[in-house]
């Protein structure tokens, strides 16, 4: 298991997802390295194409690793306006650089001040501590 | 041997995969390694060089005296007077009702001493089993805890494993077994497998697990956890119980038809040679499936497009009727892709057939293909 902390500067869901508020408002969407030690080596990532609505904590893809499939939770409301394409092709992108080339998707968000109901990096540590 | 609650079991293995830094996982009530360094990097150290396996939890179940081979010839699907001494064959168990109780390796020790190793889920349920159907045959005793054993697979497995136990055993034939010393530890080696790859299946006694197993690192192979066994072995097409075969499905469905001997002799008892023997248990039930003809057979299948399908899939016909079920499935990293195995309607059994997969609210095509999905490239030797 990874002992790296998660980055201050992320918000994070109950569910191993990070959020990054991008300087246009757009919202990037990504798996934790907790999620991604627990997984394994991810083989394939489904997402939904750019245009799609997704409501929050409601299943908005599937990220397969070589033993399991796993849903993925959306944690805001409002339209995918970005999607990683990338992974189609390097879905181990996710393993190697979760915070990074891992991205999954971009959401624009209905409601801005959802943000504020996602966990700090110090909430989401303490979670992981309690056996999250 | 306690089942069901209480604490996971370990092997005689256990604190080195720890050690390790093992991912250990429960696993039918043992803990054991799911994965060491990834499952991706596993398979491929088996694919390409050598991999080994602590598979201590299976179990060992030794049938002896003069009756020995017709308990083991009442209990098994396949043909145990084929058998000479130090060779093996993989077969089912059957309940009365034809449903499979687990599937097996018979080892023939000697004319009155065989061995039965089954899978590590199943040893409580054979054991009796075994008893309740010939225990009046033969002294039948389950030695599944004195017994480490340790698979050793790759196209390096057999030399490395010659190197360490002796010359003598590159002669081993395909299920075949001999004896042979591992690091002062007296080891029998069994040319068997479940990976698609040459290599042997090593008993030791459980104490001398950990220095064979260690030898074994010392000579360069990577030890492997469950989650590439299960690649490796679904991408060589081979049936896992309780996915793929289990007590609802019969060997005749489940492909195993080869292991299947209706018509073989009976074994009449040793301790009273007037005495007729009896067909193996199931083998009615079977023999009235085959006269009907089946009703859904075992495919394997090759996913098209970017797809996974998993195990509890549907397969439905073009009304959106579930009409089979995915029992394995998963990523191919040898051949690329995703694979799997589905119980499908007899008419859309045969290669090339196209069945639609329905999972987690969509679908999408598989293709039914014939035969394992890797097949190890020829060798010289």
């Amino acid at each position: 298991m990874s002992t790296s902390r998660p980055p201050d500067h992320l918000r994070y869901t109950k569910d191993h997802e990070w959020a990054r508020v991008e300087s246009d408002g757009a919202v990037t969407v990504g798996i934790t390295t907790h999620a991604v030690d627990a997984l394994g080596d991810i083989t394939m990532v489904t997402l939904p194409a750019a245009g799609t609505a997704v409501e929050a904590g409601k299943r908005f893809g599937d990220i397969d690793s070589v033993k399991a499939v796993s849903e993925l939770f959306a944690p805001l409301t409002g339209e995918i306006v970005a999607v990683n394409d990338g992974l189609n092709d390097a879905p181990e992108r996710v393993n190697a650089d979760p915070y990074g080339d891992g991205w999954m998707v971009r959401i624009r968000p209905a409601n801005p001040a959802e943000l504020g109901g996602l966990l700090t990096a110090e909430a989401y540590e303490r979670l992981l501590a309690d056996g999250g | 041997m306690s089942t069901g609650t209480g604490p996971l079991l370990h092997t005689p293995l256990h604190d080195q995969h720890v050690a390790r830094g093992a991912k250990m996982v429960d696993f039918g009530g043992w803990h054991m390694p799911l994965q060491y360094e990834g499952i991706l990097a596993e398979h491929r150290a088996v694919r390409e060089a050598l991999g080994i396996f602590d598979v201590s939890h299976m179990g060992e179940i030794d049938f002896t005296g003069p009756g020995a081979l017709a308990a083991v010839q009442r209990l098994v699907t396949n043909d145990a007077t084929k058998l000479t001494d130090g060779k093996a064959l993989y077969t089912c168990v059957c309940y009365p009702d034809g449903g499979i109780v687990d599937d097996c390796i018979v080892y023939r020790r000697g004319p009155q001493d065989f061995r039965i190793v089954v899978n590590a889920a199943n040893i409580a349920k054979d054991f009796a089993f075994f008893k309740e159907h010939a225990g009046a045959l033969c002294s039948i005793e389950n030695h599944s805890d004195e017994v480490g054993l340790i698979a050793v697979q790759g196209p390096k497995a057999r030399a490395v494993v010659a190197s360490l136990g002796g010359e003598h055993l590159l002669k081993i034939p395909s299920f075949g077994f001999a004896s042979g010393t591992i690091a002062g530890v007296e080891i029998v080696a069994a040319r068997t497998g479940y990976t698609g790859e040459d290599g042997f299946e090593l008993f030791t006694p459980a104490a001398g697990a950990v220095p064979v197993w260690q030898a074994l690192l010392a000579a360069g192979a990577a030890p492997i956890g469950l989650g590439a066994r299960d690649t490796l072995r679904l991408e060589a097409r081979l049936s896992l119980y309780g996915n793929d075969i289990d007590q609802t499905t019969t060997p005749l469905e489940a492909g195993l038809g080869w292991v299947t001997k209706l018509d073989k002799p009976h074994v009449p008892s040793g301790l009273d040679p007037l005495t007729r023997g009896e067909p193996f248990v199931g083998a009615e039930a079977l023999a009235r499936q085959k006269a009907e003809g089946l009703k859904r057979t075992l495919v394997g299948f090759r996913v098209q497009d970017r797809n996974i399908a998993r195990p509890g899939a549907d397969v439905v016909d073009a009304s959106g009727a579930v009409i089979g079920r995915v029992t394995s499935g998963g990523p191919a990293p040898t051949v690329g892709g995703a694979v799997g195995m589905a119980y499908v309607p007899l008419a859309l059994a045969a290669p090339g057939t196209v069945l639609t997969i329905s999972q987690r609210g969509r679908t999408f095509p598989a293709e039914v293909v014939k035969g394992p999905f890797y097949k190890r490239p020829e060798t010289a030797a």
